[in-house]
């Protein structure tokens, strides 16, 4: 597959316009997948997806053959869903400590912003639950976790997507873990 | 519950991610049986995990691929030469420099208007002729620019006139050679010479000296 997907690549490179189509079309479901899981929203979901392939056909000299291009494609797609999400948070320096807090800080704040009262939560159908705690998982967790179980990638892929070391992708897969599992506490 | 060893919990995440040895599951799995409190935890991260992967697979919408196609940018005629420049810079500055270098060589060919020559005592100007008198003799080379010359006495060394003419009176001796330049390719043979002769005898010398 990736050896088809290389075959294209060059021949889009080569100016073949059509070409990239059937990059598209193979990769559509796995980037919107991504894209709508960040962003918890259809729309939003669709435009940065869309826009993921734009910059990938844009840059496409700059995409390196070695390498796997789902990986590269993925990386746009993530730090396109991490910037749009930025936009939409107000100003805060997320390792400021809140004040009147024992070392909460601002990560712990912004996974509350979508708090939902208990008994809502709980009257939830399990699919939206998941989301609902993947939405409320901090920022640098969210990604990794939605990387890891929903789009079911090795963690050596994901340390490459993110450009982040093996070992730290380690540990954020183990707090993510842990985070899901007392938010899903009161299952 | 204090006596939990705190790599159990670590165990456990490398279970989760299919990264623990056989020897580390052991020690884990005695100790779950062990510790109500690490079992439920445990079983909780597990339930957690599959959860998480039993999720919908959610399929982008229908149209999405054209989508992506109406907003890609219309191929333009000059992305070719523009990606063959990208990727040869070397080629690039080399024609840059031929382009430049040439330039300056035509322009210097075209603009120089101005009447000049070299110096020597004995010359005589007439306006935009330089006179050899008669019975003087000039000794090195003579180069007129945008002028005549006129020769009567004798000159020992080459002569050269570039944009003009020269005349030869009966008495006029030339020891060197003697040219007359008015075309571009002359004027860059005669610049080219000129480069050479500067480079050359300089190894002569060397020569004669090593002699």
């Amino acid at each position: 597959m990736d050896e088809l997907i290389n075959k294209r690549v060059k021949e889009v490179l080569h100016g073949n316009q059509e070409a990239f189509e059937e990059i598209v079309i193979h990769f559509q479901h796995r980037l919107y997948q991504v894209c709508y899981r960040m962003l918890n929203n259809a729309a939003e979901a669709e435009d940065i997806a869309q826009e993921a392939f734009v910059r990938a056909y844009v840059n496409l000299e700059t995409y390196d053959q070695k390498r796997k291009f789902s990986t590269w494609l993925y990386r746009i797609a993530t730090n396109l869903c991490i910037d749009r999400i930025r936009k939409k948070k107000p100003d805060y320096y997320l390792d400021a400590t809140v004040p009147g807090t024992e070392g909460l800080d601002m990560y712990s704040q912004i996974a509350m912003v979508q708090q939902l009262p208990e008994e809502e939560v709980e009257k939830m159908e399990m699919k939206d639950r998941v989301q609902y705690e993947v939405n409320r998982l901090p920022d640098k967790y969210r990604t990794i976790i939605i990387l890891r179980y929903m789009e079911d990638l090795q963690l050596q892929e994901i340390a490459d997507i993110l450009e982040m070391p093996l070992g730290t992708v380690k540990t954020r897969v183990h707090r993510g873990r842990e985070a899901l599992r007392q938010q899903m506490g009161s299952m | 519950m204090e006596k939990c060893p705190k790599h159990v919990v670590h165990y456990m995440h490398a279970f989760l991610d299919g990264e623990i040895t056989n020897e580390e599951e052991q020690i884990m799995n005695e100790h779950l049986k062990l510790c109500v409190e690490c079992r439920e935890t445990f079983e909780e991260l597990e339930q957690t995990v599959t959860l998480f992967k039993a999720v919908d697979v959610v399929e982008a919408p229908t149209g999405f691929v054209n989508g992506v196609t109406a907003r890609l940018p219309r191929q333009t005629v000059k992305k070719g030469p523009n990606k063959w420049l990208r990727q040869h810079p070397f080629m690039v500055a080399a024609a840059m420099f031929l382009l430049l270098m040439s330039a300056s060589f035509f322009s210097s060919f075209e603009n120089e208007q101005q009447f000049s020559f070299t110096k020597q005592p004995n010359l005589v100007v007439e306006g935009e002729t330089v006179v050899v008198p008669a019975g003087e003799t000039v000794v090195g080379d003579l180069v007129v620019k945008n002028g005549n010359l006129r020769i009567e006495g004798e000159v020992d060394g080459d002569v050269t006139v570039i944009r003009g003419s020269k005349y030869m009176a009966s008495t006029a001796v030339i020891t060197g050679s003697s040219e007359e330049i008015n075309e571009i390719f002359d004027w860059l043979w005669y610049k080219m010479k000129s480069v050479a002769k500067e480079i050359i005898p300089a190894s002569k010398e060397e020569k004669l000296e090593n002699e």
